[in-house]
């Protein structure tokens, strides 16, 4: 009852700063301090956001974002859970990769963005090719510590108990390494979120949210670009919570593997 | 007679067979990229790319030594380096501040929570626009941006580390008299630390990913991000990867030399983590 009421009292909050800092961008937006093209008031935010969910446009832009970021994502998935598994139990495969990926690793994606650009020209493939880069590392990583944290104990127990090679593959190592691979899954896309909208900028093809935003400063529609960080961050957190939330549910936590959240 | 001589040997084989296993852990990192640098120079002398695109290592190495010697390489990286400092600092200075308040008090953290929440997940590069129109194409908008996005997990992780404290070590404390400045400085700080030095590592690796992109698009004189990306214009492929090596080198730098070092000497040192 108490937890509750605090929880009631912590949305409650929550709502009224919210409300409190609309209220004084709005203010600041009104006097006119600041050129309206460069700080647009919310209404006219609200309408930029409305007018392009309808006619479509925000929609498309999203659509081939999405599908930058899923694609990249899928690659990274198809190539780095593999390769993590393979580092995780064979010691000379972990010993070649391994300084490569601790090299690799420290350099931010985006550096790699003008290279691609004069490899593969503008468009779809540096974006993807850079979400790829971004993602792979926290795949590769995760999984390799979730395999080579998989009890020895357990990998006893059950070939004891008679389990072959493939058994305990299936029945031992996946899901004793699911956790750390969920971990894996969830830094991957954020970083991979992070990537493309960069990626969209500086590779600029002609849609893509990163491009909407980009696009919109050159016209100074502050307006259209604070609209498309609402939407950009709104499909983070969906993904976020939805996605991610409900793989947990449907794997770990369905298995024990992890405790549920508390609440 | 045959103990006392037999001991020096064994004296003298000790740092021998020290050397060598270190020379085996050098050649066992050094494999690695020297057959990857073999592939990229054996496709690159084959001529099946255009080698204006596809550079050889001699010539990638020739332009870092150019470059280096007529210091625009260290004029890059030491922008690069100022721009990465000044704005993690910032970040950093108000980010602890924040996070420690908002740890410690109830009403700044129902403040300052659903901000933080609302404006943390949206990739800090989708700021970048924005900040562009409100302060101009230069170094403000690159600096600021990357204290405003490196500032989230320093805020988050210095928040989580100050409810972390354990309240037995806080009422111990003030049971033994100790006043609220003393709490602070022994008991809530150190407690916390842990989550800080975590958080300002990753808001530092943040605030790196974040320069080299800002870098290209606010269109500052010198820095690296700028270095290869206005290498594209002239096609410059040799620059770009000199570029991104160097890139590779100060990430590698930053977390070695930087937060390895201040973990050992405090929390190590304090006992907090082992």
């Amino acid at each position: 009852m108490i937890a509750l009421s605090d929880r009631a009292r912590s949305t409650l909050r929550a709502t009224v700063t919210i409300a409190i800092a609309c209220a004084i961008y709005e203010a600041v937006a009104r006097t006119g301090t600041f050129p309206p093209a460069l700080m647009p008031t919310l209404p006219k935010v609200w309408n930029a956001l409305w007018s392009s969910l309808m006619d479509g446009s925000m929609i498309g832009h999203a659509a081939g974002t999405l599908y930058r970021v899923l694609v990249g994502l899928g690659i990274a998935i198809v190539v780095g859970i593999p390769l993590g598994i393979l580092m995780g139990r064979f010691k000379p495969i972990e010993n070649f990769f391994m300084p490569l990926v601790s090299a690799l690793m420290p350099i931010p994606s985006l550096a790699w963005v003008p290279l691609f650009l004069l490899w593969f020209g503008l468009g779809n493939t540096v974006a993807i090719l850079i979400v790829f880069y971004a993602a792979l590392f926290p795949m590769l990583l995760n999984t390799w510590s979730g395999v080579r944290a998989v009890n020895p104990l357990w990998l006893r127990a059950a070939g004891a108990m008679g389990a072959d090679e493939k058994a305990l593959f299936w029945k031992v190592m996946v899901p004793g390494a699911a956790p750390f691979i969920i971990t894996g899954l969830r830094q991957s896309f954020l970083r991979a979120w992070i990537a493309v909208i960069g990626a969209e900028f500086l590779a600029a093809s002609d849609w893509g949210l990163g491009w909407v935003i980009f696009d919109a400063k050159e016209f100074l529609n502050a307006d259209l670009m604070l609209a498309s960080l609402i939407v950009i961050g709104g499909i983070g957190f969906a993904f976020e919570r939805l996605v991610f939330g409900s793989i947990e549910r449907a794997t770990v936590q369905r298995w024990g593997m992890v405790r549920m959240a508390k609440g | 007679m045959a103990d006392t001589t037999a001991a020096p040997g064994v004296i003298a084989a000790k740092p021998h067979a020290n050397e060598n296993a270190r020379w085996r852990i050098i050649a066992h990192n050094a494999f690695p990229f020297i057959v990857v640098l073999g592939l990229w120079e054996i496709v690159a002398r084959t001529g099946v790319f255009p080698p204006k695109l596809f550079p050889s290592l001699v010539t990638i190495a020739e332009t870092f030594v150019n470059l280096t010697a007529r210091g625009i390489l260290p004029h890059h990286v030491l922008d690069t380096v100022l721009r990465l400092f000044t704005g993690f600092a910032l970040a950093a200075a108000v980010g602890v501040v924040l996070g420690i308040l908002m740890g410690r008090s109830r009403r700044i953290e129902d403040i300052f929570l659903p901000l933080v929440s609302i404006l943390a997940p949206i990739p800090g590069l989708a700021y970048a626009p924005l900040f562009l129109l409100w302060f101009g194409l230069g170094n403000k908008s690159a600096v600021l941006l990357v204290a405003f996005v490196s500032a989230f997990p320093i805020i988050f992780n210095t928040w989580t580390g100050v409810k972390a404290v354990k309240e037995i070590w806080v009422r111990s404390a003030q049971a033994m008299g100790a006043d609220d400045r003393r709490l602070f400085v022994k008991v809530i700080v150190p407690g916390a630390l842990p989550y800080i030095l975590g958080g300002l590592r990753l808001g530092l690796a943040q605030a790196w990913r974040i320069l080299v992109g800002i870098e290209m698009l606010a269109a500052v004189p010198w820095g690296l991000g700028w270095m290869i990306f206005g290498a594209r214009e002239f096609l410059n492929t040799d620059v770009m990867l000199a570029g991104v090596f160097v890139i590779g080198v100060l990430g590698v730098t930053l977390e070695k030399l930087v937060f390895q070092k201040l973990e050992e000497f405090t929390v190590m040192r304090w006992g907090m983590v082992r």
